[in-house]
């Protein structure tokens, strides 16, 4: 808590508070200016070029029009497809990584044996750039040279469900593993002697995690559900490299990337940019209502 | 040892082996491809037929994969050193110092987090043309440094906090200004949170695919996972699959040395911040 | 090496919560001053003030003949021991004593000289170039002491420097700390919330309650003749019992029997217009077997049921409940979640009397005990005020 001194307070400030205040800024300033500068600059000025007509084919034809690219981009049907996709996206890989992630996490926790070697394991999957991984993924499903076509049929990256099924694989293999630290971290938290009582008042191994383990990692799993739906998201890159968005599989974020680059109209993408953005603050709005004090960041303000 | 116990730790391996093999077959599937000769490239085996270090040579004999290789460790490396100087000046007054306005420092590095960087691609896109760093080493380190800066501040005040609030005050009463309590006491009691840091900022930045390929054009700020994504493979009629996979490869070397070196501390890092709300 | 000098010192946090009210405080030099008092009574945060660790809202602090109220910690040259001991994990134990003076620029051949000596008072010299983690308790809080002793400051702060130690040790140092502030002639000033640190250490005792000093004294003093209630129930292990009394005819009658009283207290009683209902408080020494009391000694004598008996070898210390209930008082209700009583789920009020070791006295039997009434101090339950304390009792007596 920053403490607010009264205008009274604040001039009887001895000099060592006075020079901790000074050294605060002092310190601070770099990171501020710099976030400022490449972050809350460029969204206005997304914001501005959204309301401009701006094809960078015709630059000279800019002209403002309003909320007419935001009207066009919602009621584009590219726009809903890519959406619901990426809901579903998100949905689908945030409810297996938690599971999977669970699971992950108390095999490192309980394991006898062996957990350093786990823990270095499940790092690479996380460390790993997600183009390389994406790359892994195209070819495992590539007629020619993949292992596993013949499991899906031919050419499982065409067909619509499939590749959104092979997307989503990709995107839960990629960031299970970072869930799962975080929920490692959260079962840490669980002391040993609550869990023996509670094996002494007779719960079982189900009940022991359902009503002990479960509530006290509650901030833990709020938090790495949080993050992760935030970045699942934001999903690019193994849509770019596994369909390029192609056969109704593109997210929001592939869909701004076409506008911008390939029908290279900076009106329309920077109005997907700014919905985004706002699809991505109600996100984190809710979570931080739902969940209040759990809420990462709570923590820092001490 | 009795029967039970027998079974419980056969069942730990299984469940070991089960993790280790999760992590590890989609990397030893593309490190197998890269080391698989044009003529077998396409057999779908987990283990080559015919080893050959072709793809490699071919990768590294271009300028495309040299250059971009260059690229991505210079403009990492030079991301990862500004945020972490930043994020460690920052860290330290959020974790130490009363000071105004610091709620606001973290409300907005934690915004800044949650970003979806595609909004920003737009916008910079036309400034950074506009100021003629489109295209260029800067063009990156910008956007990579401020989107790693958030991530920075939070793990290294998590590991400013648990550096005992007393021993600041002791330098203090020892005769320390503020700015020698962090020099001479706090710096090197900080230092392996500020390498742990290091690491995952240089993770962060050697990832990053999106403004790669929006922020540049040709090859001469271009980094490894855009340059892989534009391959065309040696020659206009051979599928690039082998050498995107030898790329692959190379790229993924640097992070697996960082796993195996320094597995506890990335661990740590990773998870220092997050659970403790 | 000076005196401090504490004027109407005041700490107020910016959400208005008052730490410390109006403290006035003469601490000679060389003087061994303790400050004392529950969790949250101010001591810590006062002794913060001291060192410039905490602003000071209101007052005057001198040291020596320095105003210092806005001078940094680093200009006011003292020595801190934290209770943590807050010794630099990267440093050897020679850096760690050393830092001050390096801080301080001076010469190296100097701080090796000046470590060496404080090493060798303290038995460190063999640990000089280990790392603290490598250290036991002891020898990591005599590192403290040592990191303090180097600089040769104006003054010690100490701040629960003995809390972290066992048992034991914490003894062992006591006495330790005390013969070195001896040797040394330094001020110090000394932060415990132990009583029996308090009594053992200082010249002087600061008895703090809710940021208000209760009372200052020496040791003896204060327990000889609290000021009040909280000083009484405060200070001394086990502590003072207290029981409902009610003045009836010129006489005090309690659950244990009517107490006869001396004329001056009588007096003084009839003087400050005292209510009907009071608080007597006996220390349990006060108690006696009445079969080893001389029946000539004046006192009363009453029967009571042995609860619980503790036998120390020198002493026998017995429990037994007390008929009338317990007093009840801010005071006395501090005191009892300070000393964990109302954690312990006790209901019963319990009297404890320290007999000697020849008595015969068995646990759940009947024993005649003998209360030396010329002991008791009689206290105002409103007010907490001791009225037996002489400066009541002396005031404008005749």
């Amino acid at each position: 808590m920053t403490p607010a001194k009264s205008p009274a307070a604040a001039d009887r400030l001895s000099e060592g508070a006075r020079q901790e205040r000074r050294l605060g800024w002092t310190l601070c300033a770099p990171a501020v200016i710099v976030m400022l500068a490449v972050t809350a600059y460029p969204v206005g000025y997304a914001v501005y070029l959204s309301l401009q007509r701006y094809d960078l084919r015709f630059p000279q034809l800019a002209k403002f029009v309003g909320l007419s690219n935001y009207g066009a981009v919602l009621s584009s049907p590219f726009w809903w497809e890519a959406f619901w996709v990426t809901v579903l996206i998100t949905v689908v890989s945030v409810a297996v990584e938690l599971t999977l992630g669970m699971a992950l996490a108390i095999v490192m926790h309980r394991a006898l044996f062996g957990r350093g070697t786990v823990r270095t394991a499940i790092l690479i999957p996380y460390g790993i750039v997600t183009v390389v991984a994406a790359f892994s993924w195209q070819y495992a499903w590539t007629p020619g040279t993949g292992y596993l076509v013949d499991a899906a049929g031919t050419a499982p990256l065409t067909d619509h469900w499939k590749a959104i099924g092979i997307i989503i694989l990709a995107e839960v293999w990629k960031t299970t593993p970072f869930m799962a630290l975080l929920l490692l971290a959260g079962l840490a938290l669980v002391p040993e002697e609550t869990l023996r009582a509670a094996m002494v008042d007779g719960a079982t191994r189900w009940q022991r995690f359902r009503l002990v383990t479960l509530p006290l990692m509650k901030p833990a799993i709020l938090v790495a559900l949080l993050f992760r739906t935030l970045d699942a998201f934001r999903i690019f890159d193994n849509i770019y490299v596994l369909t390029q968005g192609s056969n109704g599989t593109g997210s929001v974020s592939i869909l701004g990337y076409d506008n911008l680059f390939t029908a290279l109209n900076l009106g329309i993408g920077s109005a997907i940019s700014v919905l985004i953005f706002i699809c991505v603050a109600i996100i984190a709005f809710t979570f931080i209502k739902l969940f209040g004090t759990a809420a990462p960041g709570s923590e820092m303000g001490r | 040892m009795t029967a039970a116990t027998n079974k419980r730790v056969a069942g730990w391996g299984v469940a070991n082996t089960l993790v280790v093999l999760y992590a590890l077959f989609p990397v030893w599937w593309i490190a197998a491809l890269s080391f698989k000769d044009p003529s077998t490239l396409t057999d779908g085996s987990f283990i080559p037929q015919k080893w050959t270090w072709a793809n490699y040579r071919g990768i590294f004999e271009t300028s495309e994969f040299t250059r971009a290789l260059i690229n991505s460790i210079g403009i990492a490396l030079i991301s990862t050193v500004i945020a972490v100087v930043l994020g460690t000046m920052a860290a330290y007054a959020v974790a130490r110092l009363r000071f105004p306005g610091k709620q606001l420092l973290i409300g907005m590095s934690l915004l800044i987090a949650m970003f979806p960087p595609i909004s920003l691609v737009s916008p910079l896109f036309n400034i950074e043309r506009f100021l003629g760093l489109f295209d260029t080493w800067p063009g990156l380190i910008i956007p990579y440094m401020t989107f790693s800066l958030p991530l920075a501040i939070y793990t290294l005040s998590a590991f400013f906090r648990e550096i005992p609030w007393d021993l600041e005050k002791a330098a203090k009463v020892d005769g320390a200004t503020p700015a020698q309590a962090f020099r001479l006491v706090i710096a090197p009691l900080a230092a392996p949170g500020v390498f742990t840091t290091a690491i995952l900022v240089f993770i962060f930045c050697w990832n990053d695919f999106l403004f790669a390929i929006s922020l540049t054009s040709t090859t001469s700020a271009r980094t490894v996972p855009a340059a892989i994504a534009f391959f065309t493979g040696s020659s206009q009629f051979q599928q690039p699959t082998g050498s995107i996979a030898a790329a692959a490869v190379v790229i993924t070397i640097p992070i697996i040395v960082f796993v195996l070196l320094f597995q506890r501390r990335i661990v740590a890092g990773l998870t220092s911040g997050a659970v403790k709300g | 090496m000076a005196e401090i000098v504490l004027e109407g010192i005041t700490k107020r946090y910016p959400d208005g919560a008052l730490a410390v009210k109006d403290v006035n405080l003469h601490i000679a030099d060389g003087e061994f001053v303790i400050l004392v008092g529950p969790s949250g009574c101010g001591k810590s945060t006062t002794l913060n003030m001291i060192a410039g660790l905490e602003d000071i809202t209101e007052g005057t602090l001198r040291i020596g003949d320095e105003v210092v109220n806005d001078k940094a910690p680093k200009d006011r040259d003292i020595a801190m021991v934290f209770q943590s001991y807050a010794l630099y994990p990267h440093m050897t134990v020679r850096e760690n004593m050393g830092f001050a003076l390096r801080l301080a620029k001076a010469d190296k051949a100097t701080i090796t000289e000046k470590v060496e000596e404080a090493a060798r008072i303290l038995d460190l010299t063999e640990h000089l170039d280990r790392k603290p983690a490598n250290l036991s308790g002891g020898q990591r809080q005599r590192v403290a002491m040592g990191r303090a002793i180097v600089r040769d400051p104006r003054a010690f702060l100490m701040d629960e420097p003995l809390s972290n130690l066992d048992a034991k040790l914490r003894v062992q140092m006591r006495t330790q700390i005390s013969r070195l502030q001896q040797r040394l002639g330094t001020t110090t000033v000394y932060v415990t919330h132990d009583q029996t640190e308090a009594m053992t250490l200082g010249d002087r005792v600061v008895v703090l309650r809710s940021g208000v000093v209760q009372q200052v004294g020496s040791p003896q003093h204060l327990y000889d003749e609290p000021r009040n209630l909280f000083v009484a129930g405060f200070i001394g292990s086990p502590a003072m019992n207290f029981l409902h009394a009610t003045l009836e005819n010129d006489a005090l009658s309690t659950s244990l029997g009517v107490l006869p009283m001396q004329d001056r207290v009588r007096q003084t009683l009839a003087r400050e217009n005292v209510p009907r209902e009071l608080i007597v408080g006996f220390r349990p020494e006060d108690f006696e077997d009445a079969s080893l009391v001389d029946p000539s000694r004046s006192g009363i004598t009453f029967t009571v049921t042995v609860d619980v008996l503790e036998s120390l070898g020198s002493d026998v210390f017995v429990h037994f409940t007390d008929p009338g209930g317990r007093a009840s008082t801010s005071e006395l209700d501090e005191l009892a979640a300070d000393s964990g009583l109302t954690d312990t789920g006790e209901t019963g009020h319990q009297v404890v009397a320290r007999l000697s070791a020849e008595t015969r006295a068995r646990e759940g039997q009947p024993i005649e005990l003998w209360l030396n009434t010329l002991k008791g101090h009689i206290f105002d339950p409103a007010t907490g005020v001791n009225l037996t304390h002489p400066e009541i009792v002396d005031r404008d007596a005749p």
